[in-house]
């Protein structure tokens, strides 16, 4: 096995998310296949740090992570949010300023 | 560089499930089940981390991403309502097809560019990992990205700071203290309010239930000692009901005779000890 198999793995893990992203309309599904992109893209990043020899790429992830878990906290505080004044965490019914 | 056999192994059969997981999420009609999923992916990836010579990011992945925030997304559900089922009618018409399409076409693109691209051969971490793998992602993340490394404790400081403000929701009323509920309990006190806790309802000897009043030391029957849902239905039962029905017990007489009986025609509410055998399931 090619050491490059990690990366498919990645780019497919990464196209899921992008696709739930696109697909579903639960805001918390939504976030679910932003998280699961932000995983591929670390799965990326430590297997170029193991092709490359340099743990450039670990401490990378390691940003990716910390960044996620920020990102976490404040979408799923605003989708809290919504959720109280509109009672709906469906994407769908945050149209408001549409019309 | 090629893997060794066990590594193989182990990436066949994860990658799969993996993949497997992923689809769950992009499929699973209802959101729990979906959050399940994700925690596979992301424990599987901990496991392909120390795999791939990363064994800190391994125990970092499950502790900051299945430990800390697939359960904040767990919380959220619980907080947002777990029966809330995705609906599946369509707004944007075609809006399905589109993305399966995009999300199929990205996956081509990705693999394809993967597939083009010539990697060196790969050198492994075994020089930089003559020291112990967090001492050598250490001595990158606190030299080469000690900047970087300051400003993502600022962001967490802000992200805690904006999870706090977002949430928080300002009270409408002031909040009663201690002081404020007793004095609005004595000023209550000319509307017949009592300051004490109500008094308990009957308790005979022959019947202990709810819907009798107690006798206050005057004799009297309390009213308010029953509760008060039993009173606005209209199931209470007088004392003197209660009090009669032990005297067709019991004729005072005897209790007289035998030297036990209350002395007054008062109703005290105490009966006496001779007359509590079986009575219970006739008063019932």
């Amino acid at each position: 096995m090619e050491i490059t198999h990690y990366l498919g793995l990645a780019a497919v893990l990464f196209a899921i998310g992008a696709a739930t992203v696109l697909l579903r309309r639960n805001a918390i599904v939504v976030f679910m296949g932003v998280e699961l992109m932000l995983n591929a893209t670390n799965l990326a990043f430590v297997t170029f740090a193991r092709i490359h020899g340099d743990v450039t790429g670990q401490v990378l992830a390691f940003f990716v992570m910390v960044v996620a878990a920020a990102e976490v906290v404040v979408g799923l505080a605003i989708i809290i949010t919504i959720f109280r004044s509109r009672r709906s965490a469906s994407v769908d019914d945050v149209n408001l300023l549409q019309s | 560089m090629t893997t060794s056999g066990a590594e193989n192994a182990l990436f066949w059969v994860l990658a799969p499930l993996m993949v497997l997981a992923a689809l769950g999420l992009l499929f699973a009609r209802k959101a729990v089940h979906a959050a399940v999923c994700v925690m596979f992916v992301m424990v599987g990836l901990a496991v392909l981390y120390v795999a791939l010579e990363a064994p800190f990011l391994g125990v970092v992945q499950v502790v900051v991403y299945t430990g800390a925030v697939m359960m904040l997304f767990l919380f959220v559900l619980m907080l947002v309502g777990v029966d809330a089922a995705d609906s599946l009618t369509e707004t944007i018409r075609g809006q399905r097809w589109l993305g399966l399409l995009l999300g199929l076409g990205l996956v081509v693109v990705l693999l394809g560019v993967i597939a083009q691209a010539a990697f060196p051969p790969a050198a492994g971490l075994a020089a930089t990992e003559a020291v112990t793998n967090p001492v050598a992602l250490a001595r990158v993340l606190l030299g080469d990205y000690v900047l970087a490394m300051e400003a993502v404790g600022v962001l967490l400081v802000t992200a805690a700071l904006a999870g706090l403000v977002l949430t928080h929701r300002r009270r409408l009323s002031v909040r009663p203290t201690q002081r404020v509920l007793a004095a609005a309990r004595v000023a209550a006190l000319p509307e017949g309010r009592t300051l004490t806790p109500l008094p308990a309802p009957g308790v005979y000897a022959q019947n202990n239930a709810m819907d009798t009043p107690a006798l206050g030391p005057d004799g009297e029957p309390l009213p308010h000692s029953v509760p008060r849902v039993l009173r606005i239905r209209g199931q209470e039962r007088s004392a003197t009901a209660v009090l009669a029905e032990e005297e067709t017990l019991v004729p005072r007489e005897d209790l007289r005779r035998i030297g036990v009986g209350p002395s007054s025609d008062v109703p005290d509410g105490t009966t006496s000890p001779g007359e509590d055998d079986d009575e219970g399931g006739e008063v019932r």
